[in-house]
Order: structure tokens, then C-alpha cells, then sequence
């Protein structure tokens, strides 16, 4: 447990830190509001409507499937990397993996997921 | 198949029937799904007789992370035999209800990976995978009557309350791993043991125990269930009972029993009491219940709440007995939602006990079978119930906890009144309404047949499968 304390401490520096700077400043400065201050500080559109839209689910579909793109990605890097030392036992298995990845793809393709509508 | 594989065959099995069933889905045709029904089925028979066939041998796979022995072997039997019974029920009920879909096939076969994975793992990690892989595909498969309502209602109520639990059950594996250093199991029942005790690991244990208790639906973590078993179809209902349960055991029983035995007073006092509140608050709330599914959650509620009797015994006695219940539990329950499946009318009409009126005079073979899945629910003496409730009472006693054995039994007497008050509405009363007319279905009275055979094979001849029970739980306990 004392292997902690220090991360309690700094942690307790870092609240009265803030606590303190905000605290300090609130006390110390002239209060004068106008709308311009409200606005978005030099970059950023001016927001327009409400934060709460509704997405087309469709967008959640390609997103899963870039999703499977993605983790083949990340895998077969490292993969690529040491495939010679490992030989062909480490190619079957990322083959597989690849064969069960694209049966994914597949299915996705078959159930009219890339069709937008 | 590779030797370092063999640990997994009944996991790879049921893999490669998943990967079959995609590829199967996507050719023609497109229309009748239930090949896909028969092929998962073959690949769960399939994963049943690896079962069996590797009992006896030990081994791990992937660098220690899943493990094979007899424990993880005796939960792959349960959760098959659950799965196997879930499959014959759903052949035609999904095209009763215009629902025949390959990826309901699909999904369950993903949900029973996720539950074998889960009596495998070895390390904390792989648990919460397995949890994941289990839970995500219970929680489409809740919703998947999509058309209804409720089945929305269950789907959301059960994604939210799981997720929320899992997020208790990381937080958890966090704290073990940040006082232990690792997160595989063994090394962290070694930290446990040597060090002087570092209360990061209970708080870590009791959060594990929130994330579990969700899981096997114990009180005060079991608010989903009636509602995520009315809402969802009455076949997922029974795998959520039955099998997600095991799993949820299995998982529970390993780290408890082996990992953390080191500090078993602490847990046996936290159980202790959670057995109690399981329950009873089970067993007082399904008297109020005329829905027979919910009145169903609320039992399997309070069937926890005796099965954690068992992990507060401990020893050979108790944990055996708790993997002997789940058998048990799991032939009486699936048959149970079983027969409400065949009455089911339409969209999961005809659920009250008021349609189950004079049942005994118009389908006495029906009737019959609900009744004695309903006693072996009670625990009356031939079936499979008494024979559970009396090794997991008897271990209560035998280690000392006489007043839980005494309130269990107490709360076995409560809950005969709800179960007998159906069988009071099928024999003594008249039929009120339209009529319940059972779906012809050979399959689904396959189903209604093997659960029968198991809660009599259990009952008349228990000390076999009681032996192998105890055999399971022996590499945990040494």
C-alpha cells in the first residue's frame, strides 16, 4: 500500500493546484460579461442547433466494418515483421485468421451492409 | 489435430461450427434456416463427446491462459447439454414466430464459446473475454424478437445493467493485478498466500464478486432477470438460465475455490449472508408472480441462492454438489421453459397461469411433464431435485453452517407453494379463455424427453455423476 503514497500526494498537488489557481483568479479579477466572451475563441464554427442529432444507423455498420479492417491491420504488421524467423506454422495461423476475418467481411458484404441506402 | 491444441478441442469444435454456420448462412436458402439449427446441434453433440472423451486429462494451451481439466470438463458437459436442449427448442419456435433468422443459430453457438471459454480460463483476463464473448451475444439475442416491446425493453435493460457490471468486474481485475502484479489465477492465489495481506486484493475479489453475481443472478445483482426472460424469447430465456449461469459458476467457483482459498474466511461470511438474501428474496417475490416466466427467474433466483450454500460448505462435498445442482437445475429448468414454449401462443401469449387452467384434462402428458420438472424444482424424492438439494444441505451441515442449512430448507418449503400452485391450476382447475393448444413440434418434445430422462436419471441414480462431480472439483481443492 505505501507504494501508493506518492501518487496520493500528487494527486492532493494537483487538486489544490487547480482548486487554488481557479480560486485565486475568480477572487482577483474584474467581472464584466458580454456575449462575445460566450463565443467560440478563434477557432471552430459557430455551433448551430442542438449537440443531440440523429446519425443514420448505416454509418455504425461501416464503422464495424472498417473495424475488422482495422484489427487486420494491427496484426498482420507484427505478423510481417518476424514471419521469417517464426516460419510456416506462424503463415498457416495468420491464414486462418485471415480466413476467418474475411468470412466476416463476406457475411457483411452478403447481408447488404456496404449498400447504401 | 496439433498437439498443443488438444487442451481446446471442445472450444475449437465449437469454433469451427460457428465459422461453418456463417459460411452455411450465406448460401441458399435463403428463406428456411433450419439446416443451420440441425448443424449447430451436431456441432454441440459434437463438443459433448470431445467432452467426454478428453475426461481424465490435464493440459494447458496459450502459454497457461486456458486450461483443460476435469473441472472445466464436467462445466463443458453442463453448458452442452444446456445448449443441446436450448437448439432442439428453437428448431421450429423462431418459425412459429416468423423469426427464422441464421443469426440466432449463429449467436448462440458465439454465447456457448464465451460459456466454455469461461470454465477453460485460466487467467483473469481471458475470464473478462470469455464474459464478453458470452454476454454481448446474449444481450442481441435477448432483443430478438425485435417487432415486440418488451423484447426492446429486455435487450436494453440487459446490455446497461451487464455492462455496468462488467465495468465492476475490470475494475476489479485492475486492483488484483496492480497488488498481485499478474493476472493469472495461480500466480495470484501465490501473492495472496505470501505476502502480508494486501487489502487491495479483497477490494479487488469483492468486485470480481459484483461482476459474477450479476452474471449467476444474485441478490442484490439479480433486478434483470425477470424482466430480460419475459421480454426475451422463451428459448433464450432458458439459455440465459441455464447456461450463462454455469459459466457464471464456473468462473466463480475456480477463482473462489483456487485462487482465493487463502482468504476464504472473508468470503465465506460475504457469501454466507448473499446466500440468505438470494434466497429468500427469490423465493418470497415469485409467490407474487402469475407470469410463469417470471415466476421462473425468480426460482432460478433463489436455486442461486441454494447453490451458493454449496460454495460456502466448500470442500469436495460442497463444490461437487454445486456442479451437481447446475446439472440438476439446468435438465428442470430448460424443460420447464421448455413446455411453456410449446403452449406459447402467437407472440408470447399465453404465459399466465390462468391459460394453464385444466391443462391435465386436455394434454395430460404435457401437463404431467411440467408437473415433475416442477417437482424437481420443489426437490421431491424420485427426481433429479431432492438428490441435489440434499448433497448441497448435507455439505451445509457436514461443515458446520447449520442454521444455512436450516434456512434453506425452510426456504425449500416456501417455494413448493408457488411451484405446486401451477400444478393446482393444470389438475384442479377449469379452462378459462381460449384454449392453450401445445405447437406440434417432434423436437421440441425431444427436448421435453431428454430433460425428463436426465431429471430421472439424476434422481434415481445420483452417485455416479455426484462421483464425477467431486472428482471435477478435486484439482481446484488440492
Amino acid at each position: 500500500m505505501s507504494d501508493y503514497v506518492p501518487v496520493l500526494i500528487y494527486a492532493a498537488f494537483i487538486v489544490a493546484f487547480a482548486v487554488m489557481s481557479l480560486g485565486v483568479a475568480a477572487l482577483l479579477r474584474p467581472s464584466r460579461s458580454y456575449d462575445a466572451k460566450l463565443q467560440n475563441y478563434e477557432c471552430g464554427a459557430e455551433p448551430i442547433g442542438q449537440a443531440w442529432v440523429q446519425f443514420p444507423v448505416g454509418f455504425y455498420l461501416v464503422a464495424l466494418v472498417f473495424l475488422l479492417f482495422d484489427l487486420l491491420a494491427v496484426f498482420l504488421f507484427p505478423w510481417a515483421l518476424v514471419l521469417r524467423g517464426l516460419g510456416l506454422a506462424a503463415f498457416w495461423a495468420m491464414a486462418l485468421f485471415l480466413a476467418i476475418l474475411s468470412l466476416g467481411w463476406l457475411y457483411a458484404y452478403r447481408e447488404g451492409i456496404l449498400e447504401w441506402k | 489435430m496439433d498437439a498443443a491444441l488438444l487442451p481446446l478441442a471442445p472450444l475449437v469444435v465449437v469454433a469451427g461450427t460457428t465459422v461453418v454456420l456463417i459460411l452455411l448462412d450465406l448460401l441458399p436458402p435463403r428463406t428456411s434456416k433450419v439446416h443451420l439449427g440441425v448443424v449447430a446441434l451436431v456441432g454441440i453433440v459434437a463438443t459433448l463427446v470431445s467432452a467426454l472423451f478428453l475426461w481424465g486429462r490435464a493440459g494447458r494451451a496459450f502459454s497457461g491462459v486456458v486450461v483443460l481439466d476435469n473441472f472445466a470438463l464436467f462445466f463443458d458437459v453442463v453448458i452442452c447439454y444446456a445448449v443441446a436442449l436450448v437448439l432442439l427448442l428453437s428448431l421450429d419456435y423462431l418459425r412459429r414466430n416468423g423469426m427464422e433468422r441464421g443469426e440466432y443459430y449463429i449467436l448462440v453457438l458465439f454465447a456457448t464459446l464465451g460459456m466454455l471459454l469461461m470454465a477453460h480460463a485460466a487467467d483473469l483476463i481471458v475470464i473478462f473475454l470469455a464474459l464478453e464473448l458470452m454476454s454481448l451475444s446474449l444481450y442481441v439475442l435477448a432483443g430478438f424478437f425485435q417487432a415486440r416491446l418488451t423484447a426492446a425493453e429486455s435487450a436494453m435493460k440487459y446490455f446497461l445493467l451487464g455492462a455496468f457490471a462488467t465495468g465492476f468486474f475490470v475494475y476489479g481485475i485492475a486492483l488484483i493485478y496492480g497488488a498481485a502484479g499478474t493476472t493469472a489465477l495461480d500466480r495470484v492465489g501465490a501473492a495472496l498466500g505470501s505476502a502480508t495481506r494486501d487489502p487491495l486484493l479483497l477490494i479487488g475479489l469483492g468486485l470480481l464478486l459484483v461482476g459474477f453475481g450479476f452474471k449467476i443472478s444474485s441478490v442484490p445483482f439479480h433486478m434483470w432477470a425477470p424482466d430480460v426472460y419475459e421480454g426475451a424469447p422463451t428459448s433464450v430465456a432458458a439459455l440465459i438460465a441455464t447456461g450463462s449461469k454455469a459459466a457464471g459458476f464456473a468462473g466463480l467457483l475456480r477463482v473462489l475455490l483456487s485462487t482465493f482459498r487463502g482468504a476464504q474466511p472473508d468470503w465465506t461470511a460475504l457469501l454466507w449472508v448473499l446466500a440468505v438474501l438470494t434466497m429468500t428474496v427469490g423465493n418470497v417475490v415469485a409467490i407474487a408472480q402469475s407470469n410463469l416466466k417470471r415466476m421462473l427467474a425468480y426460482s432460478s433466483i433463489a436455486h442461486v441462492g441454494y447453490m451458493l450454500v454449496g460454495v460456502v460448505a466448500g470442500g469436495p462435498l460442497g463444490a461437487g454438489g454445486v456442479l451437481f445442482y447446475l446439472l440438476v437445475y439446468s435438465f428442470a429448468t430448460a424443460g420447464a421453459f421448455g413446455v411453456i414454449l410449446l403452449l406459447e401462443r402467437g407472440r408470447q401469449e399465453a404465459v399466465n397461469q390462468d391459460d394453464y387452467g385444466g391443462l391435465a384434462a386436455r394434454h395430460p402428458v404435457l401437463a404431467l411433464t411440467l408437473a415433475l420438472f416442477l417437482l424437481s424444482l420443489i426437490g421431491m424424492p424420485p427426481t433429479a431435485g431432492f438428490a441435489g438439494k440434499f448433497y448441497l444441505f448435507g455439505a451445509a451441515v457436514r461443515s458446520g453452517y447449520i442454521w444455512l442449512a436450516v434456512i434453506a430448507v425452510l426456504n425449500s418449503a416456501v417455494a413448493a407453494y408457488y411451484y405446486l400452485r401451477v400444478i393446482v391450476y393444470m389438475y384442479m382447475r377449469d379452462q378459462e379463455g381460449v384454449p392453450t393448444e401445445p405447437a406440434p413440434s417432434f423436437a421440441g418434445r425431444l427436448a421435453l424427453g431428454i430433460a425428463l430422462w436426465g431429471v430421472f436419471q439424476l434422481g434415481l441414480m445420483p452417485a455416479p455423476v455426484l462421483d464425477l462431480a467431486q472428482a471435477a472439483v478435486a484439482p481446484l481443492l488440492r
